[in-house]
Order: C-alpha cells, then structure tokens, then sequence
C-alpha cells in the first residue's frame, strides 16, 4: 500500500479536480479519504497480480455504427442553456495557455 | 555562427490526420470542415450528461487501410479517457487509444527507398476549436475566447514515426510521402493549410557517431511542410547552440513561430500533467476479424512506394526520378501508353514536365503516338510540346494536330539538301567544324532551321552533319 | 392507492378508467403528502394532465398506447427528460433542460405512461439516503423521520407514498434496491446492458444501471419488460430483445436451488433483518426450492473494490461541470478559475469527496496500487460468483444492513459507505439483483430480502420474488 495520503495530496488532487478548498476541507477531506483507502488496505493484501483487471462487466467486441449522418441538434435550444454566449459560440473568460 | 558541423540531428514526427468520414467518431453529426459555428453538434459530441458514444464502423476502416498502406499490423485494441480540462473539449476527457493501439509496428518508404519506421497509428476523437478575442487574436492577451464544437469528436489517426529521421529534408519528404499515402488510400485528405494534417516533431542532436539519443524537444504549431523544415533546422541549430556552450538541453515542448523563425517554450517536462488515463467504460474493445481485414485490404489501392517501382522497373530509371509522375497520378496513364506502343522516356519526360495540370483531354493513344512521332524525328521537342499542349486542351490525333499547326516534318533526303546549303553557305565555319570545333554546330542549326522555318529535328542536322564530316 | 400499474393500464386501455382520472388521482395524493416526503424536484402536473388526455384521445379513437397505458410514472431525475429541468439534485444543472429523451424515458412513454414528475436522489447518485441533495431530504412514507434510502430515494418513496404505481431510478450500488428495502417496495438491478443507459446521467459507467420501483413484483417486471431490450445508442447495451417476464411471474420455484449467502449473513448485519432473510428461506423452501447455505468469498472485498472503482469513473464523468457549456457558471478572471469556482460552488461535500477520492485512485503512481487492483478484485468476484451459479439458480441476502436510518445518523462518510455493503458485489459482477419487502424488523420499519442471479437472470429472479411477496402477504407480515 502506498503512504497514507497527506494534506499536500489532498490538495494536488483538488488542483487536478479544479475544487478550490478552504482549510478546513483540506483537513477534513485528508481524514475521511484516509479512512475509504484505509479500509481498502484488505484488497491491497490481496496477492492477485496475476489476475487479469475487469474494467467491464460485460464480454462485448466490435459495437459499431455505420458511417451515417444524423440530424445535429437545434443551435439555438442548445445555445439557450449555455452560460454565456457571443457569435453564436460559447464565450469563457481568457484562456491561459494551451492544453496540456 | 553555430554549425551542424559534427552533429546529428535525430526526428520523429507526431502527425493527427482527420479522417475521411462522413460523421463524427462516436455520433452521427457531420464530419465537415468550415460550417456555421455549432451547427454540427449533438448530447454526444457536445458531452452533454447522459451521452454515449458508439463508435463508426468506418473511422476503423479507415485505420486499416492505413495499417495496409503503412505495413502496420492490426490489433485488438480499446480506447482510454485521457484526462483534462480545456473548453475545447466537452467531456474534459478525450477518448482516445492509449497502451492498446489498434495498429503498430509498421513503416514508411520514401521516394529515394529509405524507411522509416511507425510505431503506432491509433484512433482518437478531435477538440472543438477556440477564438481568442480582442489582444490581436493572441492566446495570452485576449479578453476573452469563443468555442465552436463543431470539429469536436471529429476522428483522427494519431501516427507516430520512430526517430529515425536524420534531417529537416527528410522530415519534409516524410510528411509528403505521409500526405500522398492518406489521400491515395482515401484515408484523409490531408490538407495542412486546413488543419486536417497536424505535424509535431520531436528533435533532438547528438555527436555524430555516437548512439545514445540526446534530450528531445517537441515542437507545435508547424502549419506548412515548409514551417516544419525551418523549425526542425531552427531547433537542431539552437540545442547545439546550448550544448557547444556546455549548457544542457531541457526536455519540453516548444511552439514554432513562423513570423519570427523560431521556437519557444511552452512548457517543460518537469511540469508534465497528470492525464490519469483509464479504459473507457462507456465502449467497449474493437478487435477486426481477419475476414474483416482481408476485404479492407483488397480495396486499398497500391500506394506511391509500390506504383514508383513498378514505373521505374518498366521505364528502367530510378524511383526517385518517377516520383513526380506519380505524385501527380500520372502513372498508370503512362503505364498505358507504354503498353500502347509509347516510347518510355519520352513519355516520363512528357508526363513530368508537359502534364503538371494532368493529361486532361488528352488520350493514351494519342499520348503513345505523340512520343513515337518524337522518336521517329517526326516532330521536333518543341513541336511535340507545343501539340501536347493543344491535345491536352482540345483532345484529338497528334499527326492531324501537328498538321494543322503546320509542323511538316521535313523527310531526311530534302534535309540533306539544305544542310549542304549551309554548309556552302558558311565556309569558314564549316573549316573550324573540320577541325572539330563543336562550338560552330549551332551556325549550321541554326542556318537549317531558319530555312525550314524551325520544322527540322536538330538531332538529325547534327547527324547530317556528322555525316558529310566523315565523308570528308 | 390500491391499484397497480398492470389494472391501471388494463382498465384505461378498455376504456373502463380515463387517464386523466387516474392522473387526478395520483396528484392528489401528491398535494396531500409531497410538501412532507419531498419525493419530487420538479412536479409535472399540468404536463401530466395534457399527456393523460392525449392517452384518452388515443385510446377514444381506437388506438392501444402500449402496456403503460395511462399509468402515472416517477423519473429518478438524473434520467434526461427533452424540455424538462433534469438537475441530478445538484446545484450545477439547476435548471438544465436537456435538448433530448433518454432512451428509458422515450419507452416509457411510448408505452403509454404518464409522466407525473422527477425524483429527488442524493446528488449525481451519490449516497445511500438522500440526504445528499442539494434540494433537501426526501422522507421516508412509512415513518418520516426516517431517510427513505438512496440513492433513489424519491423514487421509492413516490411509490410507497402513492405518488405513483411505478418509477425508474438508477443503481450504482445498491441506489434502487436500498430504498426499495427502506421504504417497502420492490426494486430491480438488472443484468449490466439489459437497461440502456443512454440519457442516465452518469455515475460511475461500468456500474449504473437503470431499474423499476413498483408496490408489487409483477408491476416491476412489466415495468422492466418496457425499458430493457438493445439501444443502438449504447454501446454497452447486450443486443437482445427485452426478455419475457410477466408471463412466467406465477411458475413458482419448485426445483430451484437457492444460496443462502453466508458471507452477507454475518456481523453488520443487524438481527432482525438476518431473521426475516431466514424466514424468506423457509417460505422459499415450502415453495419446493432447495436451500442451502452458499458461500461467495470475495464478496467480502466488495466495498472496497467499488470504492476505488465509482468514486474513479465519477471524477472522469463529472470533469464536464465546468461552467462552458451549461449549468452553473460562476465566473472568474480566466477560465480555470471559472472552471474551478463553478465547481467549487456547485458540487455539494459528498460529490467533492468522490471526485477527490477517484482523482486520487488513478493518478500517477496510485493508479496501480488502487483502482487496477480494485479490478482484479473485481474479477475475483466475478469468478467467485460464477462458481456459486454453478450449484445454485438463486442466492438469497439481505438488501441492507438495518431498516431505514435516522436522519443525520451516517454522518460519517465511511459508516454511511458500509450500508451498502449487501447491494454492492451485484453491480461489481454485472449480475441481477432484486429487493422484495419481506415483513418489518424490531422497530415497525420494512426489511427487504435480496434476490441475486447469475446474468440475464430475471424472470428467474421475479418468480422468485413472486413467491416472497405472495408468501410475506399470507403471513400477514407488511
Ligand atoms: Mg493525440
Ligand atoms: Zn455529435
């Protein structure tokens, strides 16, 4: 099992997750994931490296569809629920720097 | 000045290639560049909670035809959700093929028969596109940023070469060879100046003769095949720059600037994020029956390495001397007229010079019979230029066209008769000639074809004049 | 309210009942009791009488509107519904009207029925009583102070309270069939891709599953026949058509081989839920089943497995609540600080919790030791569970803990977390799993008994059911 999770950890990850939290969140947060991955400690005892990971339940292969157009949906109804809107695309404050 | 004396550059490229689909990758919006902002979006491509994607049946064939044509092996594969936040993309996740990659292991063959490796060419789907207002349309000063989704989910083929790249020139000839595969095997129609072909390169240098790789930069924003060649000649330049001065080159990722010429940091490794790839839940793994693969395969086309060959082995020069024939889809057309009857090097000079617009109205045997009425002395170079200009146009039989421009071919006993006209003309010249002055030949050419009024072949006045030479 | 959805539909569809009556009906117990049990989010009363009225045009002018004709339906409301608010109980899609129906909704009300509202539920799906929305607690009908379970907790509660016959919820990890226990009614996992899951807002991919709420089995089941079948528009979605289960309802169990599973039959689980789970075994084994007691070793590291695994696909599925496209947008100098405020203020502590956790399990370096290890638990229990279905049809469990919970009495995240433990192995194996109300426990309040199968299971598992519930009715246990 990895080191128990830290504050700095905590707080990396809400920099990833784009949560802002105050201090108390902090250390609340640090309690209580400490105490799910802490009890996850019986599966990290668990010698099962050589079983393979299921990241599905169900065994299917190749679901495709065919290479044809659908209707798109109306600009404006999806437009309408957008925050804020200019020229007919979605407006957002500056941009700082490209994606990563 | 700093010098590439003693160095090795080392490249590989990175290049995302739209592909030529009808709809998007997961949903069943139009894959069409340059329509009105969101108009082509759907819950799906939108990210809209509660959407699935499915994928399209052809983005994977289009895969496979590429995996043919790049010699790439196929292989099951599944898609992961790479994690980010950027407005450009609805999901805040992008769906795409990590450790599983639908084709691996392949190679490229340049014009002048080197290969460059594939490692991988996988499947992932497109961001929307963002507008940076106000501060001159630049990233870092806009006052704020539009986003339009209707490239988002657009599907592409991520390629990535091995670095076995050795200069900027053999970069630019790679991404040529790469954008005349694509659009041959129908995979994308490649177009830079549209962003359906994207290029990063990954440069770095080492000392010439040494094996171990150095640090690699990559470079972004290259727009043309010209910016990728001064950007990797700019970036090999500045790391030696950095080295020579004892300093050492940082991983990171640089953008080009094409105003300026040269690259700048847009972040370093050290900084690397954080993506926490994980399968995709919500699709499941595509593995292609041979079946499936073996149809895909009979209806790819044979691609530029192949069809040069095949030109050069039956026109008996180099590869690297049909490449433009080919480029220009020329090949079987000359292939034809050969077969027809058609003089083989006339006709490559023809197609490579003559045909840069295609053959147009012109026919194979037309074409065949232009290159033997060259060959036979029929028609002079420029004759035979200027009636493949007016078939190309205007189609029809070379010998009624070359008679209706009133190119006469002049038979070889009246040509006889006016080279000894010359030559009683010009005595002097004809002593020097004696004497073998080359230099004087052009008197006599020049004297026959003011008198035929530029209707005789040069070649066979030479040769008269070869003739009446020996005989003395 | 006496009258299931199959009389309802039966008696509209004669021309015996008007829809509109029916809806009538149905709003008023809802104006009697909503203000106290807050089932819904948003009530659709007037939509629910215009459609009612449409359904006795249809039926007046020959027409048949299908097996839910006129029949008043409850929507979990993380079910996207085209026009109509679809918040999730959060705060970050208040008044979010999704352009399109989910794919359950579309059949449902193809089917015939009436939309009478969207249910409240913890917010994303994420708790086990309801007390995580960012609207208020539902309560529990049979006893207010009471939470009414959760996930779906409006959901079962609708039901219970006669808001409606029937409604959809969605479970992830025990989210319909906890309530279903809680507040006395039935409730239905199905297999993983039985159900579409297009236009469920998501949780956690691999897991969700959208399932019926109904007062008695054999209206699930019609319920469950109506949505489950191939969507195109989901990948996952197993290509078959919806399999027949109302017509075997009443085949009994004489033959079937039961498990009881020992491992959920252990500490933890309160004495009064274990005795009613033996007493559905007894009632089980009057019918002509076999029982015997059956072990399933790895479910026992079923809590933390999915713990690592939902809160990791939720942290990727909940990344597009950044203030862009839609929701709350709470603005700011640049748009990851937009990103990041608009999240901060529209996710409530549990949905945070989640996101950090999942964030947590699958970053770099962790991703091994948490959630691809967490899936290779997974397959364990898949594997433990198909050994078990090698002698046994049916395993029998109960569907939680305890009965319904006081408010406020789980305030601790990881004593809330182990409430789930009874529903969780289904969803990790993508197997079935029904609750039945069998009787009460010590203190009055309903207990559930769960039902599990191997995939595809259901009309096996319904028959089953049918037997309980005929079983617990003759005892005169609800
Ligand atoms: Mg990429
Ligand atoms: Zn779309």
């Amino acid at each position: 099992m990895p080191d128990r999770i830290t504050r700095d950890d905590v707080a990396h990850v809400a920099d990833l997750a784009r949560l802002a939290l105050s201090d108390d969140e902090l250390d609340r947060f640090t309690d209580q994931l400490a105490a799910v991955l802490d009890h996850a400690e019986d599966i990290d005892a668990l010698d099962i490296d050589d079983v393979a990971p299921t990241a599905h339940p169900l065994p299917l292969l190749n679901v495709l569809r065919d290479d044809e157009v659908r209707p798109s949906l109306d600009r404006d109804e999806v437009l309408a629920s957008a925050p804020a809107v200019e020229d007919h695309r979605f407006r957002v404050p500056p941009v700082l720097g490209e994606a990563p | 000045m700093t010098t590439m004396e003693g160095w090795e550059t080392v490249i590989g490229l990175e290049v995302h290639v739209e592909l030529a689909t009808a709809t998007k990758l997961f949903c069943g919006c139009p894959n069409q560049f340059g329509d009105e902002p969101n108009t082509n979006i759907c819950p799906v491509c939108l990210g809209l909670p509660g959407s699935l994607p499915v994928l399209n049946r052809r983005a994977v064939e289009l895969a496979m035809r590429l995996a043919v044509a790049l010699h790439l092996e196929v292989r099951p594969s599944i898609f992961h959700r790479k994690n980010y936040f950027y407005p450009d993309m609805p999901k805040d996740y992008q769906t795409s093929q990590y450790d599983q990659p639908i084709t691996v292991d392949g190679f490229l063959e340049l014009p002048d028969g080197f290969r460059v490796g594939i490692e991988r060419a996988h499947l992932e789907e497109d961001t929307g596109k963002t507008t940076h207002v106000g501060g001159g349309g630049r990233i870092h000063d806009a006052q704020h940023s539009l986003v339009d989704y209707n490239r988002a989910g657009v599907p592409l083929l991520e390629i990535v070469s091995r670095p076995d790249l050795r200069s900027a020139e053999q970069a630019r000839a790679y991404a040529s060879e790469l954008r005349a595969i694509l659009t041959a095997a129908g995979v994308s129609d490649a177009k830079m100046e549209e962003g359906s072909m994207r290029v990063d390169a990954n440069v770095s240098v080492r000392p010439v003769g040494t094996a171990e790789l150095g640090t690699r930069c990559e470079i972004k924003n290259l727009n043309s095949i010209r910016s990728l060649g001064r950007a990797i000649d700019y970036e090999a330049l500045r790391q030696v720059d950095l080295l020579d001065a004892g300093e050492r080159v940082i991983q990171q990722t640089r953008h080009w600037n094409e105003d300026e010429g040269r690259t700048h940091t847009l972040r370093s490794k050290e900084e690397a994020y954080d993506y926490r790839y994980f399968p995709e839940p919500d699709l499941v793994p595509v593995a292609p029956s041979d079946e499936w693969l073996e149809s895909v395969q009979a209806t790819v086309p044979a691609m530029p390495a192949e069809r040069r060959a095949r030109l050069a082995e039956i026109t008996g020069v180099a590869p690297s001397d049909v490449a433009l024939v080919v480029a220009r889809d020329l090949d079987v057309f000359v292939l034809d007229a050969i077969a027809g009857g058609g003089d083989p090097i006339r006709l490559l000079t023809r197609a490579e010079h003559d045909l840069a617009d295609g053959s147009g109205r012109l026919t194979v045997d037309a074409f065949a019979a232009l290159s033997r009425l060259e060959v036979d002395g029929a028609l002079t170079a420029t004759q035979a230029k200027a009636v493949l200009a007016r078939l190309v146009a205007d189609g029809g039989a070379p010998s009624e066209v070359a008679a209706a421009m009133g190119f006469e071919a002049v038979d070889t006993d009246a040509l006889g008769q006016v080279v000894d006209q010359a030559i009683a003309a010009n005595p002097d010249a004809w002593t020097k000639y004696l004497a073998g002055d080359q230099k004087v030949t052009g008197v006599f050419v020049g004297a026959v074809m003011k008198a035929t009024k530029g209707n005789a072949d040069g070649k066979a006045v030479q040769a008269l004049l070869r003739d009446r030479a020996e005989a003395g | 309210m006496t009258h299931s959805a199959l009389t309802i539909a039966a008696a509209v569809r004669a021309g015996e009942r008007s829809a509109v009556d029916v809806v009538d009906e149905h709003l008023d117990a809802i104006a009697g009791r909503e203000s106290e049990i807050h089932a819904f989010v948003t009530v659709l009363a007037d939509e629910a009488r215009a459609a009612a009225a449409a359904i006795d045009r249809a039926v007046a002018d020959g027409s048949d509107p299908g097996p839910l004709t006129g029949v008043p339906i409850a929507l979990k409301d993380n079910l996207c519904t085209r026009g109509i608010p679809t918040t999730c109980s959060s705060s970050i899609l208040e008044g979010w009207r999704p352009p399109y129906d989910a794919t359950v909704v579309s059949r449902v009300l193809a089917a015939g029925a009436v939309l009478v509202g969207k249910t409240n539920l913890d917010e994303f799906a994420m708790g086990s009583s309801t007390e995580n929305s960012a609207f208020g607690p539902t309560r529990n009908p049979r006893d207010p102070a009471r939470v009414p379970g959760g996930s779906s907790g409006g959901s079962a509660a609708a039901v219970a309270a006669g808001f409606a016959p029937i409604s959809l919820g969605s479970d992830t990890g025990g989210s319909i069939r906890q309530p279903a226990s809680f507040c006395g009614v039935v409730g239905i996992k199905p297999t993983y891709g039985l159900v579409s899951r297009y236009g469920l807002v998501a949780f956690a991919s691999s897991l969700d599953q959208v399932g019926p709420f109904a007062a008695t089995v054999a209206d699930a089941a019609l319920l469950l026949e109506v949505i489950a079948g191939h969507d195109q528009l989901d990948s996952t979605s197993i290509d078959a058509a919806s399999p027949d289960l109302v017509s075997q309802l009443d085949h009994g169990v004489e033959g079937l081989r039961v498990g009881v599973l020992s491992e959920l039959m252990a500490d933890g689980i309160d004495a009064d839920v274990r005795r009613r789970v033996t007493q559905a075994a007894d009632a089980l084994s009057a019918a002509g089943a076999k029982v015997e007691e059956a072990s399933v070793p790895a479910t026992r590291y079923g809590l933390s497995a999915y713990y690592l695994i939902a809160p990791a696909e939720a942290s990727s599925n909940l990344a597009r609540y950044d203030g862009v496209r839609y929701g709350l947008r709470v603005d700011a100098a640049n748009t990851a600080l937009m990103n990041e405020a608009s999240r901060t203020a529209g996710f409530g502590p549990e949905v945070k919790r989640r996101i950090m956790l999942g964030t947590y399990a699958l970053s770099a370096g962790y991703y091994d030791a948490y959630y691809a290890k967490a899936q290779r638990v997974r397959t364990l229990i898949i594997c433990d569970f198909a050994a078990a279905y090698e002698q046994f049809d049916v395993l029998l469990a109960p569907t939680a803990p305890s009965t319904a919970f006081a408010f406020g009495a789980k305030d601790d995240p990881m004593s809330m977390y182990l409430s789930d433990v009874c529903t969780i192995p289904s969803n990790l194996a993508g197997d079935p799993a029904i609750s039945v109300p069998f009787g009460t426990g010590d203190d009055g309040l309903p207990v559930g008994v769960q039902l599990l199968g191997p995939a595809r299971s259901e009309a096996t598992l319904l028959r089953a059911g049918a037997v309980l519930e005929s079983a617990a009715s003759a005892a005169g246990v609800r």
